[in-house]
């Protein structure tokens, strides 16, 4: 079973956010000994960081038509800043480690787990 | 949380860590049957403290605690005062001194990761292949007896018996917990790949019973395969990196390997658009690295690059044949195997045209290892079809049919013996 780990933005992801400001480096630490720790188990599929949504854009259907919208966007708890896919052997495994997952905001913060469709769910 | 949510949620919990619990265990008391049994106990105080007190944050570091404290208590009880009670008594007099202090910093000491020792030992050549896996998969892989058992289709009595037998030898051969140096550890290492891959064999392509695969066995051999990559100190060894890349790409045809009413897929005629490419991508970088670390490569990095080969094909009819038969040269030198040397006829006949495959293959026909190999007359028959030899052919599938113990393989094979000649005779 594969579970996407989506970790959401927060204002200071989205505004504050400077690669090399020492405030983030316990945050950087805690999620790379975290990513260690799932790639130990054998349970790492693949991770990545999005750049915020001021580099980014969107693209809205309405009408059959398609609009370009450059970023940045306002509701930073929608947006998606990062994802972790792992696999696991039962939905009580995926819990139990996104339990164990750094908390990715400077203060508050959230993350929302999805299980993958697999090719048989879909066909 | 109810009282079952929290025994799965534990559960789980003890998927994840009881590879390490067990391992620390091991190097602890020097025996791989007491370790589990420990290691068992601290589960089962698990299911009593977690669902009131909840799961503490480092779930791994309680039950090592836990376990190496009734350690402590047994050899305190025991009244065999054997060479190993004089030997590990001192070591865990020290430890018992320093855990009675503080507990609480006892539980946030960092886990240490004995999970290599511990495969060797399960992967230990006194103990037969059947055995080996059995071990590995129960104190590594973490599955259930029963869970072996459904995976090899043995009662479920005969994989218990099969690991008390193993840890009995363990024991009894005074085998120690250690990583191998010097010239040893090739050959030992070899042979813990060599489990991993039987393991995924036998969800990739199941010997016997009804199933064509069994996705959870590659699963299972995929994740202990990623895990050596972790565990093997740098820089590593080029064929655990090949072996991974084997695998993450076999695996990457899973889905396609099957067809709706569960009828094995051979390779050429899959629907590519069903091969994952999340895992081709990891096995093309698993490929890479071994690549980058060796000089000549090993036999698990030349399949993981035949199998590359064929994953980088859009169609089967872009596949680089010409590349896979120098592979398949190069293997068949490493390995001087029977079986690769057949696959080396098939990749020559692709390369090259059906002649050329028979002639590496027609000398198979004396080879004594190969006697009830199906897939030698099915290869055969294969290249005598075309070559116009249908009648060869017929008699070389229908062999090939009553060679195999995978009902779906006969039952495909029969298939194609049935349409082989247009005529009814």
């Amino acid at each position: 079973m594969r579970f996407m780990i989506i970790v959401k933005a927060t204002q200071d992801s989205e505004t504050k956010f400077v690669p090399s400001d020492p405030k983030w480096e316990p945050i950087f630490a805690e999620m790379a000994k975290y990513h260690e720790e799932l790639q130990r188990a054998g349970a790492l599929l693949d991770y990545a960081g999005l750049q915020p949504s001021a580099k980014g854009w969107r693209i809205k259907y309405s009408g059959g038509k398609r609009t370009v919208i450059d970023g940045p966007f306002t509701e930073a708890k929608e947006l998606v800043a990062g994802y972790t896919l792992i696999q696991v052997k039962s939905r009580e495994e995926a819990l139990e480690w996104t339990r164990r997952f750094p908390n990715p905001g400077l203060t508050d913060g959230e993350v929302e787990v999805r299980q993958l469709y697999e090719l048989e769910d879909l066909s | 949380m109810t009282t079952s949510d929290a025994h799965r949620a534990i559960e789980a919990v003890w998927r994840i860590e009881s590879a390490k619990v067990i391992a620390a265990l091991t190097r602890m008391t020097g025996d791989v049957g007491m370790a589990e049994d420990l290691a068992q106990d601290a589960l089962v105080a698990a299911l009593e403290r977690w669902p009131e007190s909840g799961v503490p944050d480092n779930p791994g570091a309680w039950l090592t605690t836990t376990a190496k404290h009734r350690a402590i208590d047994t050899f305190r009880r025991s009244k065999l005062l054997d060479r190993k009670h004089e030997e590990v008594g001192r070591e865990l007099d020290d430890r018992q001194q320093r855990s009675e202090h503080d507990l609480d910093a006892a539980l946030d000491d960092p886990v240490g990761d004995d999970r290599l020792g511990l495969i060797f030992t399960t992967c230990h050549p006194v103990l037969s292949p059947e055995a080996r896996v059995a071990l590995t998969l129960r104190l590594l892989g973490g599955l259930t007896t029963d869970e072996i058992a459904r995976a090899f289709l043995v009662p479920e009595a005969t994989i218990a018996q099969r690991i008390v037998r193993a840890k009995r030898t363990l024991r009894e051969a005074r085998v120690p917990f250690a990583v191998p140096r010097g010239a040893e550890l090739a050959a030992r290492f070899a042979s813990v790949l060599e489990v991993v891959y039987l393991v995924f064999n036998e969800g990739y392509s199941a010997t016997a019973g009804d199933d064509w695969v069994r996705p959870a066995l590659c699963d299972d051999a995929l994740r202990l395969g990623r895990i050596l990559v972790e565990l093997v100190p740098s820089p590593g060894d080029p064929e655990v990196h090949g072996l991974v890349a084997l695998m993450e790409i076999q695996a990457s045809r899973l889905k396609a390997r099957v067809g709706p009413g569960g009828e094995p897929i051979l390779l050429l005629d899959q629907d590519r658009g069903r091969w994952d490419q999340l895992l081709v991508r990891r096995g093309l970088a698993a490929l890479e690295r071994a690549e980058q670390l060796a000089g000549a490569l090993g036999p698990y990095a030349l399949q993981g690059a035949i199998a590359a080969c064929h994953a980088r094909a859009h169609t089967a009819e872009e596949t680089d044949w010409t590349r896979i038969t120098a592979l398949y040269d190069a293997l068949a030198q490493l390995t001087q195997s029977p079986v690769v040397e057949l696959n080396r006829a098939v990749a020559y006949s692709m390369a090259f045209g059906p002649a050329a495959g028979l002639e590496i293959a027609n000398p198979l026909l004396s080879e004594p290892s190969l006697k009830s190999y199906h897939l030698l007359p099915s290869v055969r028959a294969d290249f005598l079809a075309k070559l116009g030899r249908f009648a060869e052919a017929r008699e070389e599938l229908e062999r090939a049919a009553s060679l195999t113990r995978n009902t779906r393989e006969r039952a495909l094979l029969l298939e194609r013996a049935k349409h082989l000649t247009p005529f009814k005779e």
